[in-house]
């Protein structure tokens, strides 16, 4: 074992879980039990708030497979990844204010919660209930298993005994402290991966060689790699631009972004929230991406695309440093999972069992229920990461777009168009999510493109279609 | 009934509305930006191409530059044209 890098990554874990119990403190002295553990509140401030909305939606993806992904594509591939700094702005500005100022006139607190105060319909609860639970729940398992990898791989301890380690650390500032605790440990962490981005490209810079160097390596090896369309030129313009779609402006749609665009305190929070996490979202995902392709001459011929950071932080960094660079990817799977359990256990309480089962429960009962659906939330994942089903690494590969087809229109166009209705927002969930696990299934890249752009044109002619035509309808429901 | 709450007319759901639109708008020029640069300038053949710091200038224009101008822009319409207004219910005294 390698304690030099273990240490740094302890300390790291210690700090994490220390915020996380004092944040506990406010969940403890509330009057409103539901608006301070599932939305902190409303009460983020600007940098918490872009750092909660960065951390949340940078991944394992962005970290391992990404980075490994443009080690064998080339430039290409940082360009595709690029796309992602509209996730910066976008979701804060086109929910924006409105959402926020709708959200706290319903008392909202979850996605559902305003799907349901907008549309008033059972079906529609459901439906979106289902989805979240469904692709969120596989979305988490498979970050799980790649957090218990990641660790495995740092201190060479068993996989079981990583997946422990991980989970716990989890696990406890989720249940205890709730939304607060997430969104501050966010913040820090997403100081963690801001750094580590930073020290890991001076470094594979400085171990290349300087920048004109690396390209021609590149350049000399396979010119294509400094090209934008890949290193075997099959990356085209259309299947790179549709990923505005997928990793661009869909991301408004994933409940667990949206629901903290009705987190923040005030106006003002959100104007800095906007400028901070385009920053910093734009230089992580440049940068690591970056860092993937400088990578390829500093450490030629690596076979599995998710270990070329790892092994880089190793190769060009000293041990106690690459301890805190490899922090970065840890923190980057932590703030993710940690939104998603608290998402899917406050679907359970709030909007599955407060709505339907039993919906004068009392405030104490809902609050022992909240922390123990959580609880029994992690542990269930534990135990499927363990040995993960067939099943929820399928679902897993439909997650993201599978979100985004369902809820896109019924958030965007609940909130700006009138005459959107219930049959519209249920049309819009079934031909969005139907539609895109047809395509991909039989006919993925339909027009060269991601078939997530398809399916959301679908489900937007779907949502405007039956809005239209059960219009009368609706009216006479309501008078 | 809150149900009807979301078609008052709010003197704040203008300015939301606008701030939406301006967000589709910057969007739409970022997409130009990334586009025109990276496959404007990088569909030649790699021996022709030029560089910026050592970087392939379709590369650089797009990538690096892209995201500078993107930051800086937002930085600009957030100051000059968002507005400051309270996010809590006006008028509501039923808590």
């Amino acid at each position: 074992m390698n304690w030099q890098a273990i240490l740094p990554l302890v300390l790291f874990l210690i700090i994490v879980f220390s915020v996380g119990m004092w944040a506990g403190k406010y969940v403890k002295r509330t009057d409103s039990f539901l608006q301070e553990y599932f939305l902190g509140g409303r009460s983020l401030g600007g940098f918490v708030l872009a750092m909660t909305m960065v951390t949340t939606y940078g991944s394992a993806s962005s970290f391992l497979s990404g980075p490994g992904a443009a080690y064998n594509q080339g430039l290409g591939w940082v360009l595709l990844s690029t796309t992602q700094i509209a996730t910066g702005y976008f979701v804060l500005m086109i929910l924006g204010k409105k959402f926020a100022i709708v959200t706290r006139k319903y008392k909202s607190v979850t996605i559902v919660d305003f799907l349901k105060s907008r549309y008033g319909s059972k079906w529609v609860v459901l439906l979106s209930s289902l989805s979240i639970l469904i692709f969120l729940f596989s979305a988490m398992s498979a970050q799980w298993i790649g957090g218990g990898r990641l660790i495995q791989s740092l201190t060479g301890l068993s996989y079981i005994a990583s997946l422990f380690i991980f989970s716990i650390s989890v696990l406890v500032y989720v249940i205890i402290g709730g939304f607060r605790a997430i969104a501050i440990t966010d913040a820090i962490q997403g100081i963690v991966m801001f750094a580590g981005t930073l020290i890991l490209l001076i470094a594979v810079i400085i171990a290349g060689g300087g920048v004109p160097a690396i390209i021609s390596d590149l350049a000399a090896e396979n010119p294509n790699l400094i090209t934008p369309f890949g290193a075997n030129a099959d990356l085209t313009p259309a299947y790179v631009s549709s990923f505005w779609v997928l990793v661009g402006v869909g991301v408004v749609a994933l409940p667990q972004i949206a629901v903290r665009a009705m987190s923040y305190k005030n106006s003002r929070s959100m104007h800095r929230g906007i400028i901070i996490s385009t920053i910093v979202v734009g230089f992580i995902m440049l940068n690591m991406h970056l860092i993937g392709v400088f990578a390829r001459p500093v450490i030629p011929g690596v076979e599995v695309g998710d270990t070329v950071m790892p092994l880089l932080a190793q190769t060009v960094l000293p041990h106690w440093l690459s301890g805190i660079v490899l922090a970065a990817p840890m923190a980057a799977i932590m703030t993710t999972v940690n939104s998603l359990l608290l998402l899917v256990s406050s679907t359970i309480v709030k909007d599955v069992y407060l709505n339907y089962i039993e919906p004068t429960a009392k405030e104490k009962k809902v609050k022992h229920l909240s922390m123990w659906v959580t609880a029994v939330l992690g542990i269930t994942v534990i135990v499927m990461s363990l040995n993960p089903p067939d099943l929820i690494i399928w679902l897993n590969l439909f997650s993201m777009g599978g979100l985004e087809a369902a809820f896109i229109w019924p958030i965007v166009m609940g909130l700006y168009w009138k005459k959107g209705n219930k049959y519209g927002a249920i049309a819009s969930m079934i031909f969005g999510v139907g539609s895109y696990i047809l395509f991909e299934s039989f006919y993925p890249q339909p027009f060269g493109m991601h078939s997530v752009v398809t399916s959301i044109v679908i489900a937007f002619i779907a949502y405007v279609t039956a809005s239209l035509l059960m219009q009368k309808k609706q009216l006479v429901i309501e008078e | 009934m809150k149900k009807t709450n979301m078609n008052q007319d709010d003197y704040r759901y203008k300015i939301a509305n606008k701030e939406a639109l301006i967000g589709i708008g910057i969007v739409i020029i970022n997409f130009i930006w990334w586009y025109g640069f990276a496959y404007g300038l990088g569909s030649k053949d790699p021996a022709e191409y030029t560089y910026v710091l050592g970087l392939p200038a379709w590369f650089f224009y797009s990538c690096v530059l892209g995201f500078v101008v993107m930051v800086l822009l937002i930085w600009f319409v957030v100051n000059v044209f968002f507005t400051d207004i309270p996010l809590d219910e006006l008028e509501d005294k039923e808590i």
